[in-house]
């Protein structure tokens, strides 16, 4: 066979960026993504809510995308590019995130949060980049207005037991008006 | 979760040499996107020996087919099909149907084949500690007489009355969709969409027509139907909920005369439920109220709902028949 083959018992290297800083690891192959990334790395803010992607607390982004890390497993991300919230000031719009965050105060016990703000910011960017959702009126054209019910549905896969979803509505909002000025 | 060695694939046929090897006792599965397959691994629902890592085979194109259709590859995103151009513009029915399905960070790592093979979430299913034909075949079924408001109307037996969650799946089975499949030394083959999945029968554990180490590498959509389309979904939640019941309708009329007429159920059967005799019943007749609520009590004559899921029968009847009004822009005007 010409596949390269690895038994759990012997740990599988992996390689990858998270947040700017590359990472050389051998890992048992069940371990998930969201696992590494706080277990291996130490990099604590992303959460584990549920562990079986319906809540979204564990969102990160992985190659620009928004993605639940608990249903990944690390040797799946093999050369791949991750943020996590810890990188969220670095960037421009995750600053902006998590300012308006504090700003609309859209949070309370602040578990959900990195999850939010990495999803929002990744959510801002598919939106910009045209992306319709469920609630888009023609899936043709590019959606024109991120209105509450826009931010709702595509925001509808991180859950806030808190109840924080009026500040977070807002503060989408803001980071989304913010952002859209020249 | 229990051990197990992963592979990343080379190529396909590299995939499929690895996938033949698998048997009941020493599974070995396929992993795209994971979103369902880790989940099951987790509950131990699934317990594979072997994890072949098949996501980053080139599979993952959409691409234009010479009669005027479109090839997604196996490998696409849900995401990136929901956002392609082409299918915004030539299939919206399948862009919106799609959309309607998880979160956008589940559509983001799910892939076409992947949702095609997705399992049922029936609670039973995934409790380890209750009789399921599908895990254990022969255990017997606690849903029959458990909690089963979520579960089949159609097409199910009393040895499974699971559902096929996928809302994708709904519009190819609308739109004719092609799985193309390729197996050990070189062989491929195409299944229409509504003939890869299986009905329960007296093997809920059989799901699909896949043997072993067969690998899904595309699915093929004909040309774009012509008439108008609606997907809609009806479920306890506003968003990122399965669907009780779900509806893709395909509606061509003309000059007071239906041409062509397509409607795929979900929620309600083990597969993507082409509503055939609902179908036969509009074409060549005049789209009208009284020919659209006939369609609709066609489409649930053979229903077999259990003790909590007879509220479904008449879910199906009032979302068909709204569907095929809301299409029809005379008989919308009527119902106002």
């Amino acid at each position: 066979m010409s596949s390269t083959t690895f038994r759990s018992s012997v740990a599988v290297p992996v390689t990858m960026r998270v947040n700017g800083i590359e990472h050389e690891l051998t890992l048992d192959p069940r371990v998930s993504l969201l696992d590494c990334l706080r277990e291996q790395l130490r990099l604590t803010g992303t959460k584990k809510g549920c562990n079986q992607g319906a809540c979204g607390a564990c969102t990160v982004l992985v190659n620009g995308r928004r993605i639940n890390s608990c249903l990944t497993l690390a040797v799946q991300c093999h050369e791949a590019e991750i943020t996590t919230v810890e990188g969220m000031a670095a960037d421009e719009v995750g600053n902006a995130a998590q300012q308006a965050f504090i700003a609309h105060d859209g949070f309370q016990c602040g578990y959900c949060t990195p999850g939010q703000i990495c999803s929002a910011v990744a959510m801002l960017a598919e939106f910009e980049a045209g992306a319709p959702s469920a609630v888009t009126d023609d899936v043709a054209e590019p959606p024109t207005v991120l209105d509450d019910a826009e931010i709702k549905e595509r925001m509808a896969g991180n859950l806030c037991r808190c109840g924080a979803y009026n500040g977070i509505v807002a503060a989408i909002k803001d980071i989304q008006e913010r952002e859209s000025q020249p | 979760m229990k051990e197990f060695s992963y592979s990343r694939a080379e190529g396909p046929a590299d995939a499929i040499e690895l996938g033949t090897a698998t048997t009941q006792a020493s599974p070995v599965r396929y992993l795209a996107g994971g979103t369902n397959l880790i989940d099951l691994m987790r509950v131990g629902v699934e317990q594979p020996d072997r994890l072949i890592d098949i996501s980053r085979l080139p599979l993952t194109d959409i691409e234009d087919l010479p009669d005027g259709g479109l090839r997604l590859g196996a490998l696409s995103l849900n995401s990136s099909v929901a956002n392609d151009d082409r299918v915004r513009l030539r299939y919206p029915l399948l862009a919106r149907a799609i959309l309607n399905g998880a979160s956008a960070q589940l559509r983001n790592k799910a892939t076409t084949g992947g949702n095609l093979l997705q399992r049922t979430r029936c609670g039973y299913f995934y409790d380890l500690t209750t009789a399921c034909n599908k895990r254990v075949p022969g255990a017997g079924c606690d849903a029959l007489e458990g909690q089963h408001r979520t579960h089949a109307i159609l097409g199910a037996g009393d040895s499974c009355i699971a559902v096929h969650p996928s809302d994708m799946c709904v519009a190819l089975a609308a739109l004719d969709a092609v799985v193309n499949i390729e197996g050990p030394h070189g062989a491929g083959r195409a299944v229409p969409l509504t003939e890869f999945h299986r009905l329960p029968g007296d093997t809920p554990h059989i799901e699909t027509v896949l043997e072993a180490g067969e690998l899904v590498t595309s699915i093929d959509l004909p040309p774009a139907p012509p008439g108008r389309a609606a997907y809609v979904k009806v479920r306890d939640r506003a968003s990122y909920a399965f669907a009780l019941t779900s509806v893709a309708v395909l509606l061509d009329a003309d000059a007071g005369r239906t041409r062509s007429a397509r409607i795929a159920l979900g929620g309600v059967a083990p597969k993507p439920w082409r509503a055939y005799a609902a179908e036969e019943l509009l074409i060549g007749a005049e789209p009208n109220q009284a020919t659209f609520r006939r369609a609709a009590e066609e489409a649930v004559a053979d229903a077999r709902p259990r003790r909590d899921s007879g509220f479904k029968v008449e879910l199906v009847k009032r979302l068909i028949y709204r569907t095929l009004a809301e299409l029809t822009p005379d008989v919308a005007e009527e119902e106002r």
